[in-house]
């Protein structure tokens, strides 16, 4: 009684070593959280040859032999050409599986019943997870599943993968499917073989007309009436920036200072342990391991605390459905500038810290749209640059002035981003393939375990893969300020390099010993006051440096360093995450070229109009 | 009133309709969204209704079917032809 499908016969049959199980759905379905649930959260991210994304994965005994799951990403269509798509499709023509599980959320079956229909089309094995058991109830749909199961042709369990129900009774049925197993399928044409036999607008009506009872079409859900006010025309935005800033606050007082017991420990750490374990290496290789890598490994779990805290709030709001909200509400605006409007959302937190930003706008499906968003995060002023920026504005200029320069940095950082942006978006490399249109899923409630469970899911990774990268990038500035041997200030590589940069700096009104300072700050902001303290040989933060410097500085040199330190590259951190997550080398040297051009055109103009303005 | 250029942008809040066809422009673009469009539930046959609509020329909030929510661009939801319900 099944949907009578023609087979296109374009698949390849071989045999697995291992056999392989591969996890497929729509976004939004739940699949992960079940696939954590199989794996029991052990998966680690893993990198196949000739795949652009990373896929979670993990392998598990059953009855003694060990099977392979593979969570690929979530996807909308099969035949799609996005990039999510594109990975999914790459994956099972060029990788043999032996069991395809399709999660489907339950209550959207009318329309998700496409794919399991179109893996059986292409010929693979494959059974149905039908989730969110919980929500059908809520809406009423009903769900015969023995009938659903003949007419899809393939075993269908019902779960929720959420509250845990129904997942034993599916996870011993996968067990035994893939037990049962004897033959691997590889698909050889995809989109073609899709094309020629097409799950057709009658398929889908009559897998679901006897085993499946949609609600009425004017159902209004507690959804509806949250979107009533959520989304309301008029009290939607200030809604949205309303919670933003609660948000943000929360970052602010409770994220930031999550960093100080860190700081406190590597310290404590370095003191107590290490210093005393390196004692009997010569001086140059103590300096060189606790200034070099270990200060670098420390940075880096300094940030570990704050992104944590990031991802909760991140994971959080998007399990909420509120994120998709955000993109609705913040289109209009954000369409201009070419941006997702979950982008904005992202923005907005880069002015905490950038690095748990760039991270966040993996929840933007566009891969260009994402990248454009990436590009123009580190604009953002974070908090560790408001520090730099209220050490020089108090020298530069009287009390009652600070402040309003302060917020004027605010303003330019928020106005460059968007004007870059809306530039690279106009030049078309930006050019979005994704249409806009977004699912608005129903609110639901995180639970505490699914918001822990990715949390640290990925700590695990961030440090994993930020760790080296981290490690050499301050082991080349450690040479750069230590080389060579027993020169001091600017005499040292760097300094020499604050000299070759002279002539570019200049008209910027940016000092040789200044530019140094910048040069240091390109591995931290925190280390960039320390830098200028060292290179005019004072104490950090002390009264005489600030003479110093006030005697140095005017007004327009001054905010033209301020100028710079915000525009370019904000951190090693930033710039490592980057790289992490473009998984792009040529982006990520992109992305800091533009941010050095851009900091330097704007302290130019700044500077130079400052200079015709006082001269006049 | 039947009219078979009526679009799903040209829709009032709260009136229901049917999806007729979906267009495309044959590129790889239009195909990709019309098949975007079918995975979203927005199919021939099916229903569909403005849940409402953004300010300043921003998307539309519409119910697919019974249970699936989209945001849709007001120029996209011009490729989507329907029928007054």
């Amino acid at each position: 009684m099944s949907v009578s499908l023609k087979q296109t016969g374009a698949t390849v049959v071989t045999t697995n070593q291992k056999k392989r199980v591969a996890f497929l759905g729509q976004p939004n379905t739940g699949k992960s959280t079940f696939f954590n649930r199989i794996t029991k959260a052990g998966a680690g991210v893993a990198n196949w040859p000739g795949l652009t994304v990373d896929l979670m994965q993990a392998e598990i005994p059953i009855d003694g032999q060990t099977v392979e799951f593979v969570d690929l990403p979530g996807i909308y269509d099969l035949d799609g050409f996005t990039e999510d798509e594109r990975v999914v499709q790459n994956f099972l023509q060029n990788y043999a599986i032996d069991l395809v599980v399709v999660v489907i959320n339950a209550s959207q079956i009318d329309r998700q019943v496409r794919m399991p229909l179109q893996i059986r089309s292409l010929g693979l094995p494959a059974l149905a997870v039908l989730n969110m058991a919980d929500e059908v109830k809520r809406f009423g749909v009903e769900i015969n599943t023995l009938e659903l199961s003949k007419s899809l042709g393939m075993p269908v369990y019902t779960i929720s993968a959420k509250y845990g129900s129904g997942c034993k009774i599916a996870i011993d049925g996968i067990h035994k499917a893939i037990l049962d197993a004897d033959k691997s399928y590889k698909v050889s044409s995809l989109v073609e073989s899709l094309e020629q036999n097409p799950v057709t607008e009658d398929d889908l009506i009559k897998a679901i007309e006897h085993g499946v009872r949609m609600p009425d079409p004017g159902l209004v859900t507690f959804t509806n009436r949250m979107d009533a006010v959520l989304l309301h025309p008029i009290f939607g935005l200030p809604i949205f920036f309303i919670s933003m800033l609660v948000i943000f606050m929360a970052i602010w007082f409770i994220g930031m200072p999550m960093q100080d017991p860190v700081g406190d420990w590597t310290d404590w750490f370095q003191k107590a342990a290490l210093e005393p374990a390196l004692k009997f290496l010569p001086q140059i290789v103590q300096d060189f391991i606790l200034n070099g890598p270990y200060a670098g490994f420390a940075a880096l779990l300094g940030f570990v605390p704050l992104v944590a805290f990031f991802f909760v709030v991140m994971t959080a709001l998007e399990d909420s459905g509120y994120l998709s909200r955000a993109a609705y509400l913040m289109d209009a605006l954000m369409r201009k500038a070419g941006l997702d409007g979950r982008g904005f959302v992202m923005q907005l937190f880069g002015f905490g810290c950038n690095v748990p930003a760039i991270m966040g706008t993996r929840t933007i499906r566009s891969r260009s749209q994402r990248l454009l968003s990436i590009l123009v995060i580190p604009f953002a002023l974070c908090s560790a640059r408001l520090q730099v920026f209220v050490f020089f504005l108090a020298i530069i200029l009287p009390t009652h002035l600070a402040p309003l320069a302060l917020w004027l940095l605010y303003l330019i950082s928020f106005a460059v981003a968007f004007t870059m942006a809306a530039i690279f978006n106009l030049s078309g490399h930006f050019k979005s393939k994704d249409p806009f249109v977004i699912e608005l899923p129903p609110y639901r409630t995180p639970t505490f375990k699914q918001v822990a469970l990715n949390v640290w899911n990925e700590m695990k990774t961030f440090v994993q893969k930020l760790s080296v990268f981290m490690i050499i990038g301050t082991t080349i500035t450690w040479f750069l300020v230590n080389y060579p041997g027993g020169s001091e200030g600017m005499n040292t590589y760097a300094g020499q390099l604050g000299s070759i940069f002279e002539p570019l700096m200049s008209p910027l009104g940016i000092q040789p010993l200044l530019t140094v300072s910048l040069i240091i700050g390109f591995v931290a902001k925190e280390v960039q006051l320390a830098a200028v303290a060292t290179m005019y040989g004072m104490a950090e933060g002390s009264d005489g440096l600030k003479a110093t410097l006030g005697g140095v500085l005017n007004f327009g040199s001054g905010f033209s360093y301020c100028l710079f330190s915000l525009l370019y590259v904000p951190c090693l951190t930033t710039v490592a995450t980057i790289w992490g997550e473009t998984k792009s080398t040529r982006f990520t040297i992109f992305s800091v070229v533009v941010s050095m051009v851009v900091a330097w055109v704007v302290a130019f103009v700044f500077y130079q109009g400052w200079l015709l303005f006082t001269a006049s | 009133m039947s009219n078979e250029k009526m679009t799903l942008r040209d829709l009032e809040v709260n009136a229901a309709a049917t999806v007729s066809e979906v267009i495309s422009d044959g590129s790889e673009i239009g195909d990709g969204f019309k098949t975007r469009l079918e995975a979203m539930g927005i199919i021939q046959g099916r229903s569909v209704r403005v849940l409402r609509k953004a300010i300043a020329g921003g998307p539309y909030e519409v119910r697919v079917g019974s249970t699936t929510e989209i945001a849709i661009r007001r120029s996209e939801a011009e490729l989507v032809l329907v029928t007054p319900a």
